[in-house]
This record gives structure tokens, sequence and C-alpha cells, in this order.
């Protein structure tokens, strides 16, 4: 079930939290929303699941729209909201079966999918707990669990594994990648390598605007333009400093800039023109001048760095 | 009708879960039987088989404990932000309302249910009046509907529960006594208002046994007024 998001806006105050944004997700797509605190993302994801009235602008899932058939939406959608709230005082299995019977799931089938779920998220050894007597990492697996116990073909999750240990990110990260493979998956998160690892595509939000949409991959090399290449020689006692080396790697026609990164060591951060590899180049003087290359090595681009780049002014 | 319910269900569990409805209920309990059996203007002192002391009892103790029931069920929610799931359910904000209405208007039915046993008493001690016991009863249950919708909306715009409760306290005082005590020392057409807006004066007449449909009509416009400001509450949320 493809979302569509078209020219969506939202104003709080003064402040545009969503401006004019538009984008597309298709089924089996996991969307990986970025940005800094207050970029527009939890409202954007609060608009999409018929919370949040945006100011303008329309969203579509499936072939219902928000303002025309937001119950069919809302059949269609499972929501993990920010702070996970859940009623404490609730025992699980009772939570579970008061969403699953407001999913509008038939009395007969609320038994085998609250089963269902206690499987898939984990819960087997605390079903019979309060939600208040279970830990952190419990309590966002049954958040997880209301959310998917009516099956639906949209989910939305807001920073779902804020507060867990590593070994529970882990966990909830597989979980979504298994059940990400059926549904149409969008989540937000601030941790840039958990997207990285269970998102197909990423787009980077701020001010209320999308300043990047693609894999991990294609923003990577789009932010990084011009090659950057780390080189460390071995020039033995044939009378060479750095200063001279540092001379001839700028007297190649492919390099652009070199940097001195440690002048005993003999290491430098060349950067190639605009659309050119300066590898080659860098190479052949080392042989022409009997130096011996101990790294030669291409400089990726952190996904770090592109976030920052894209989201500070 | 069936998620309404469901609601409903839910509210219900958690003021018993909570204590509440049990602290309630033997407040409740235990107030309306001191006064209607042992204290004050009791039945032995007014010497009739009549229900008239419990109803005054009940009176006053409703306006009391229904804002104690109805501050939690919307301010928590928006606190903890279960709201947030809660609207976003294939139900609209209606159900939502009605089923929380709903949950409190039955507790209150139960505890009412409770002093059934003092309806059958009294009827064996001398000749009462049933038709305006039944209408007492009605009475009651009508204004604690007022209440509850009044307490409701006023949970509903804060995420504060001693807000709410205050709140709905404030607004409660107009109706029990502030309307009918300024009606008392104005004269023309504002006088005739704030005596028609009074609770008192309508509960008055029900509960001497006469229904008269101006009565009902001011009730079910209270109990409608609340409600609808409730779910515009509820939308203001979302904008």
């Amino acid at each position: 079930m493809d979302i569509v998001i078209e020219n969506l806006t939202k104003i709080y105050g003064n402040q545009r939290a969503v401006d004019n944004i538009s984008f597309r997700v298709k089924t089996g797509e996991v969307l990986g929303f970025l940005g800094p605190n207050g970029a527009g993302k939890t409202t954007t994801m609060k608009a999409i699941t018929t919370y949040l009235n945006p100011d303008a602008g329309n969203i579509r899932v499936g072939d219902f729209s928000i303002h025309e058939q937001p119950e069919e939406i809302q059949k269609r959608i499972g929501y993990l909201p920010e702070s996970n709230p859940l009623y404490q005082e609730m025992p699980i299995i009772d939570y579970l079966e008061f969403v699953a019977r407001l999913q509008g799931i038939e009395r007969s089938r609320v038994k085998e999918r609250i089963l269902e779920m206690v499987n898939v998220c984990g819960l087997e050894g605390e079903k019979h707990k309060k939600i208040n007597e279970l830990s952190k990492g419990y309590k966002q697996r049954v958040g997880l669990a209301q959310a998917l116990i009516h099956d639906p073909e949209v989910l939305i999750l807001d920073e779902p594994t804020t507060g867990l240990d590593p070994n529970q990110i882990v966990e909830i990260r597989e979980l979504i990648k298994k059940i990400g493979r059926e549904k149409t998956v969008i989540l937000s998160s601030h941790i840039l390598a958990e997207v990285e690892a269970t998102c197909d595509r990423i787009m980077i939000i701020n001010k209320g605007k999308i300043v990047a949409d693609g894999t991990s991959e294609n923003l990577r090399k789009q932010a990084q333009g011009k090659e950057i290449v780390r080189v460390r020689v071995d020039v033995e006692d044939s009378g060479v400093d750095a200063n001279g080396i540092f001379e001839k790697l700028k007297s190649i026609n492919s390099v652009e800039m070199v940097d001195i990164i440690n002048g005993d060591e003999k290491t430098f951060e060349v950067q190639s023109v605009q659309d050119a590899s300066s590898l080659k180049d860098i190479f052949r003087l080392c042989v022409s001048n009997g130096w011996t290359l101990m790294e030669l090595s291409p400089i990726e681009t952190k996904l770090e760095d592109v976030f920052r780049e894209l989201t500070i002014n | 009708m069936k998620q309404i319910w469901v609601i409903s269900k839910r509210e219900l569990q958690s003021f018993f879960d909570s204590l509440t409805a049990y602290i309630m209920l033997v407040a409740f309990l235990g107030f309306s039987g001191l006064f209607t059996w042992l204290y004050g203007q009791d039945i032995f002192f007014v010497k009739q088989a009549s229900l008239q002391a419990f109803f005054g009892v009940a009176y006053w103790t409703l306006f009391f404990f229904i804002p104690a029931l109805t501050m939690r069920q919307f301010a928590e929610e928006n606190k903890t932000g279960t709201i947030e799931l809660l609207l976003t359910r294939p139900i609209n904000d209606w159900q939502v309302v009605i089923g929380k209405f709903f949950a409190t208007l039955l507790l209150i039915i139960i505890a009412l249910a409770f002093t059934l046993p003092y309806y059958i008493t009294v009827a064996n001690l001398g000749n009462i009046d049933h038709g305006a016991t039944i209408t007492g009863y009605l009475g009651l249950i009508l204004i604690s509907a007022s209440y509850i919708s009044i307490g409701i909306f006023t949970s509903s715009i804060s995420n504060n529960q001693i807000v709410g409760f205050l709140l709905a306290l404030a607004i409660g005082i107009l109706f029990h006594f502030l309307f009918s005590f300024l009606a008392s020392s104005t004269t023309g057409l504002v006088g005739d208002i704030l005596y028609y807006l009074s609770i008192s004066t309508h509960f008055e007449s029900i509960s001497r046994g006469v229904i008269d449909s101006k009565d009902l009509v001011f009730f079910l416009s209270l109990i409608f007024l609340g409600l609808i400001s409730t779910e515009a509450a509820l939308q203001k949320n979302r904008n």
C-alpha cells in the first residue's frame, strides 16, 4: 500500500513545522526519516496516522485520503508513537485485547492474534504481567505488538529504539526488518547507523523541508562530490622530506588540494579535482620516484557528515 | 456501538483496578446511609415513608464525587499520550467521548442500585409514594449524567487531573446552587433565566414525582453541551 504525501504543510504559531513537502513511499519499502529535533519528522508522521489535521495538502494511503476516509486509513495503519504511550495499569493481554477489539478484529480471532503477537514480539515470559511491571525494552515490544495486532499494511514507527540497550536495539531492528518485507514502513530515528541498517531509503528533513532523499549510498555519493584519498609513503633514505612529497603530489594535474596529516609518518590527504580520480597518478608518482606506497585509500564520506552538512546552517 | 462498549469496559475496569470505584461506592453508601437513617433530617426524624432524605444527601454527594471520577478520564490520556493511540484507531471521537461518559454513568447507576434496599425497607415501613421514588432516582441519574458531561469536558481541556477536578466543581457550583441563589435576588427576565439554569429547581420538581418536558429538555441539553464541548476539545488538540 503506497503512501503519497502531497504538499503537506503544518504551521504552529508562526513556525512552519512542515513546509510544503511531497513524497511517495512504495509498498514493501522501509523509509528512514532522519532530521534534527524539531525538523518536522513527528509532525509528518502524526499527520499520516490521521492524528493531526494538516493546514494544507493531502495524504493518501492506498486509495484513501486522510480528509475523506480517515477510518479506512486507521484500519490499515499500525502506529508506535515516540513516547510509546501505554495504559500502565493494564495487564498486557487485556491491553492487546482492548486494542484488537478497537481495531475491529472479530471476537473469534482476537485470541489467536494476541497469541501471535506475544510470539512475534517475544513477550511469552512476561505475558501475565501488568505493563508498569515491565522493563523499558519489554514495554517497547508491547508498543510494537499493539501496532501490529491487526496486521496493518502500513507501519509508522516514531523512534522505535530509543532507550533500549544495544541487544534490544538489534532485536527490535531485526523484527522491523522482518516485518518490513511485506509492509510499507516509515520509521524515524536520530541514530544514523540504525537507519542505514534497517532502511531501504533515507530521507533527511530539516526545518520542515526535505533536504535529501535516496539510498544511503546515493546520499554519500551526492555529498561527496570530489574524491578524497589518504596517502602514506615510505621514502626510505632518498633524502626527501614531507614538504618535498607535498610539492610533488600537488603538482599532479588531477590533484586539487593536499593536506599534510602527519609529517613524520608522511601521511597526506589528497583531494582530486571535480569528477576525476588521482589514484593512478599518485601510484605512478611513487613508482617513478622509487617511493614505497604504504597506504592509498579513498575516504568514504560517512552518513554522519552528510547529515551534518545538510542540517547545520 | 460495539466500539463504544469496548471503551466503556476498559474505563470501568480501570475504575475498579485503581480502587477508585470501591472508594466511591463505600463513601457514597456510607454518607447516604448515615444521613438517610441515622443523622440529621433522617427518615425517623421526618417520620414519613419517603426517600426524600436520601435524595437530598445523594444530590450533594454526587456533586462532589463525580468530578473526582471524571477528572482522570481525559487528563491522564492527554498527559501520557495514550489519547493519540486512541484517536488513531478506526473509531470516531464521538465513540470515545460517549464510551467514557457511559462508563462513569454506569458506575453511578451501580452505586444507586446499591441503595435499592433503602427503598425496599422504607416501602415496608409505611406507605411510600412509588412514583416519586422512581422519578427521584431518575432525577439523580439525570443530574449525574449532567455532572459527568461537565467533568469529562473539563478533563479533556487539560492534562492535569486536579485542574479538571476543580474546574468541574467550579462549573458545577454554578448549576448546583449559585444560579438559584442569584435567581432569588434577581427579578425579571434575568431572574427567570437564572432560575431555569439552576439544576436544583429541576431536580426538586422531578424528585417530587413530576416529570415535565421542560426539565428533561434542560438536562438533556446540558449533557449534550458537555459532550459536544468535549468533542470540540479533542478536535482542537488535533490542530
